[in-house]
């Protein structure tokens, strides 16, 4: 359990604190807390939604010593903006208002391109860059594969809300690859 | 009956892919996705993002953390093996 787990929370610790060390001595923490608290738990979540809620307030705890700005719903409102740049739409006076003025391209099928050094390192970037709470949320649900309603138990946010955060976060990660996928230098085998 | 452009739908995607839309909705985009490739394509790539994603590597905890965290595992007070869980 704890091998199998500690990956996951890792990957998330670090949404919520500033170094990789800081990170790992969330986990640690968090452990310990699952340790000392387990005859607590009542059983009417899942014991991992569990561990990760103690995760999350272990990391928030953290966040706040670091001083760095918590995600917290209240702060600041989510960027309310299309996901994708109006200017890949035709305008109200050419001929399809509202329709795609170049279509996207279709990318190389997954069979073609193994996920290599370096679009991992693509998409870690991309995940870097996402504002906090879409990067937790886009975390939890594509990267570690938790459904819906687990994510909105874990952060004690609405279905709706989580829905906006995962939208916005995979629109900007989806741009980030379209963008990778079109530079002349991909698809890499090499220096060649 | 209203008809979705193109910047409408691709808001519309990841409700779409979680079911969340009202059936009227629904239909206007599968109607919409019938006919318009380019929306087929930015569907099949928030698809493909969400699956590059589950693909990542996880990450490890460092030794000495792990090595510690066994240790309180097994100086736990009260604990008793319970059915080879570890």
């Amino acid at each position: 359990m704890l091998d199998s787990w500690s990956g996951g929370m890792l990957r998330l610790a670090r949404s919520f604190v500033s170094t990789p060390d800081s990170a790992a001595e969330v986990v640690q923490d968090a452990w310990l807390a699952v340790l000392s608290n387990i005859d607590r738990f009542e059983g009417r979540a899942a014991l991992k939604t569990w561990v990760y809620r103690i995760l999350v307030n272990t990391a928030k705890r953290r966040a706040v010593q670091e001083s760095r700005t918590v995600p917290r719903s209240s702060l600041t409102p989510e960027p309310s903006g299309p996901t994708v740049d109006p200017d890949r739409f035709q305008s109200a006076d050419e001929p399809y208002p509202g329709h795609w003025r170049q279509m996207p391209l279709p990318w190389p099928s997954p069979e073609q391109r193994a996920l290599d050094e370096e679009l991992r390192s693509h998409l870690e970037r991309a995940l870097a860059a996402l504002p906090d709470r879409q990067r937790i949320v886009i975390t939890l649900r594509d990267v570690e594969g938790y459904p819906a309603d687990e994510v909105c138990s874990m952060l004690d946010i609405s279905a709706a809300n989580q829905r906006v955060l995962l939208h916005r976060a995979r629109g900007y990660v989806r741009a980030e690859l379209e963008a990778y996928f079109a530079s002349p230098g991909e698809p890499g085998e090499g220096a060649g | 009956m209203n008809q979705l452009d193109c910047d409408q739908l691709v808001e519309l995607v990841t409700e779409f892919l979680e079911g969340a839309l009202d059936a009227r909705t629904e239909r206007q985009v599968v109607d919409h996705l019938a006919l318009c490739d380019g929306c087929g394509t930015y569907l099949d790539q928030m698809r493909q993002t969400a699956r590059s994603l589950g693909e990542l590597p996880p990450d490890r905890l460092p030794e000495s953390a792990r090595a510690a965290l066994l240790d309180a595992f097994r100086a736990r007070p009260g604990a008793e093996p319970r059915g080879g869980v570890t």
